[in-house]
């Protein structure tokens, strides 16, 4: 039974019912820009599984390994027969490999950001002092740097391989130095892709499946078509037929500009004019790519 | 064996919403591509068969057997609203069973069919191409999404592993060891394909009898095993 009290006002600090002692954080705020470098740093373990269980671990390790070995293979060859030269561009190993990436890409873009998205936490990051453009860069950065650890990691085995069989330093060098120009587009390339796809779907299989889709259905497409146009002898429509594949476009981008010769068929690169709007085009993408996610996540931030 | 609601639902999780627009985005893909190389190169065997054979039957019908044979009943296990399903009065077997049918329904619609008319396209089916990677894309649809839902059913990380098993180990240790094409479904599709067009242009590394064998062998143990699996269900929480 309630018993009605008086409604009394009480005046001064008799407002407070209890007091049990909490106290106002006075310590140092570490700010905006620690929790970007922490959700960076954190998606950047996450791509390769570190800080998540063994399971996890597997897949990404697994990849990682498969990417390596051939280069390590490559140089083992190149050192027991004293070839003069690598038995693989630089510049090359990428485009061989593109299978091995386009998994990572398929199944760690997901893992990144479809599972903030499925299970609502988008909004718990934006109630940090972070925003909706930190939060895409952070995961930008991180899947973007974990590719190019990927791509890159080949690269330097086949380098120190090849300065350890004594071939020529300068040549070396310059291939070296190109061959990481070109990965380091071509991760963020993918790394944007990956993201776009993967943010558009909470759920994680699917992410996967529309990642591996649009990447490998592409090349698949466009390499396609290009034999048909090589075969046809209308050897013009090739470098324009391209554009329309990541792979192909990173391929043409180094074939014009990075001394790599193309995988196109019939090897025929993109000429310098051509190779402009190669660069563009990527460019472009990739800039897209961040524009779509800052659009996604104003919308999913709320 | 069949159950009409559990079927409706799986439709509506594989196709419900957006999903049927982003699954009918692939074979139009490839229905333009066909007529783009019909307008470049014009009626040609070989081209046709290529196309279909790289393109179709290589890479298209595994993708979309990955997206219905794991979207089938992946999601549900995944997110934990399988429980509903498994605590009404219904046999698991029948349960994948049904969703079996679903997943080889989509399939078949999603990859023969487009296979079908890209192949009118491209050659208006001379030599019978268009006609045998259909039965191809048919007969593959089937013993993919059985192998797929059983990877649904056993791992959550299904996707990955449906893909790595069409795209590497089909598409790259196919082509660079000649005994691992003995353990692919494609090829097992192929020597049926082979057997009905007679053509020359299609081949295959597998017997006829071998790849039936194998292909019933495979669809019926995966879809059995499925069904065990689902019994023993046990739901893993988050990682």
């Amino acid at each position: 039974m309630a018993v009605e009290h008086p409604v009394t006002t009480p005046s001064g600090d008799q407002t407070r019912i209890h007091n049990i002692g909490y106290r106002s954080y006075d310590g140092p705020r570490l700010g905006r820009a620690y929790a970007r470098r922490s959700l960076y740093s954190q998606s950047l373990r996450g791509a390769y599984g570190l800080g998540r269980s063994v399971k996890s671990k597997v897949l990404p390790m697994l990849l990682f390994v498969v990417m390596c070995v051939p280069a390590a293979i490559m140089v083992a060859v190149a050192v027991a027969t004293k070839a003069k030269e690598l038995p693989l561009d630089y510049t090359r190993y990428a485009i061989v490999m593109q299978a091995v990436i386009s998994l990572y890409v398929a199944s760690q873009a997901p893992q990144s950001v479809s599972r903030d998205l499925r299970f609502k936490t988008v909004p718990l990051y934006f109630s940090r002092p972070i925003e909706t453009a930190d939060y895409v860069r952070a995961k930008f950065a991180a899947l973007a740097s974990a590719l190019f650890i990927l791509t890159a990691a080949p690269l330097l085995v086949l380098y120190v391989g090849a300065l350890l069989a004594k071939l020529d330093f300068a040549d070396q060098t310059e291939g070296f130095a190109q061959g990481l120009v070109s990965v380091a587009l071509l991760s963020l390339l993918f790394a944007g892709l990956g993201l776009v796809i993967a943010a558009v779907t909470p759920r994680r299989g699917f992410g996967i499946a529309a990642v591996i889709a649009v990447l490998t259905i592409s090349y698949g497409a466009v390499s396609t078509l290009q034999a048909i146009a090589d075969a046809q002898g209308s050897t013009g429509a090739i470098p324009w037929i391209g554009l329309f594949s990541p792979v192909t476009l990173i391929d043409g981008v180094q074939s014009a500009f990075l001394g790599a010769s193309s995988a196109a068929p019939g090897g025929i690169g993109p000429s310098n004019g051509e190779g402009a709007v190669y660069v563009l085009v990527c460019l472009g993408l990739i800039a897209a790519c961040y524009g779509l996610l800052m659009r996604r996540y104003k919308k999913v931030g709320l | 064996m069949y159950d009409p609601t559990v079927a409706r639902l799986t439709y509506r999780a594989l196709l419900g919403r957006r999903r049927a627009l982003i699954l009918g985005a692939l074979p139009l893909l490839l229905i333009a591509i066909s007529v783009v190389v019909r307008g470049l190169a014009g009626a040609d065997d070989q081209t046709a068969s290529d196309l279909l054979g790289g393109l179709a039957l290589a890479t298209m019908v595994p993708i979309i057997g990955v997206i219905a044979g794991t979207g089938a009943i992946g999601p549900e296990i995944d997110d934990g609203s399988v429980v509903y399903l498994l605590s009404k009065p219904l046999k698991r077997p029948t349960i994948i069973f049904t969703k079996l049918i679903v997943a080889i329904a989509v399939t078949m619609v999603f990859s023969a069919l487009p296979t079908l008319i890209a192949g009118f396209i491209l050659n208006g089916n001379g030599q019978q191409i268009a006609v045998a990677y259909t039965i191809a894309a048919l007969v593959s649809s089937i013993a993919y999404a059985a192998v797929f839902l059983l990877l649904g059913t056993v791992s959550r990380h299904a996707v990955v592993f449906g893909l790595v098993y069409a795209l590497v180990w089909e598409a790259l240790f196919g082509s660079l060891v000649p005994g691992a094409r003995t353990l692919s479904v494609q090829q097992w599709s192929l020597a049926v394909a082979d057997k009905v067009a007679g053509g020359d242009l299609i081949s295959s590394d597998v017997g006829l009898t071998t790849a039936t064998v194998l292909l019933v062998a495979v669809t019926v143990l995966a879809t059995w095993y499925a069904g065990q699996k689902l019994r023993a269900l046990t739901l893993a929480g988050e990682e």
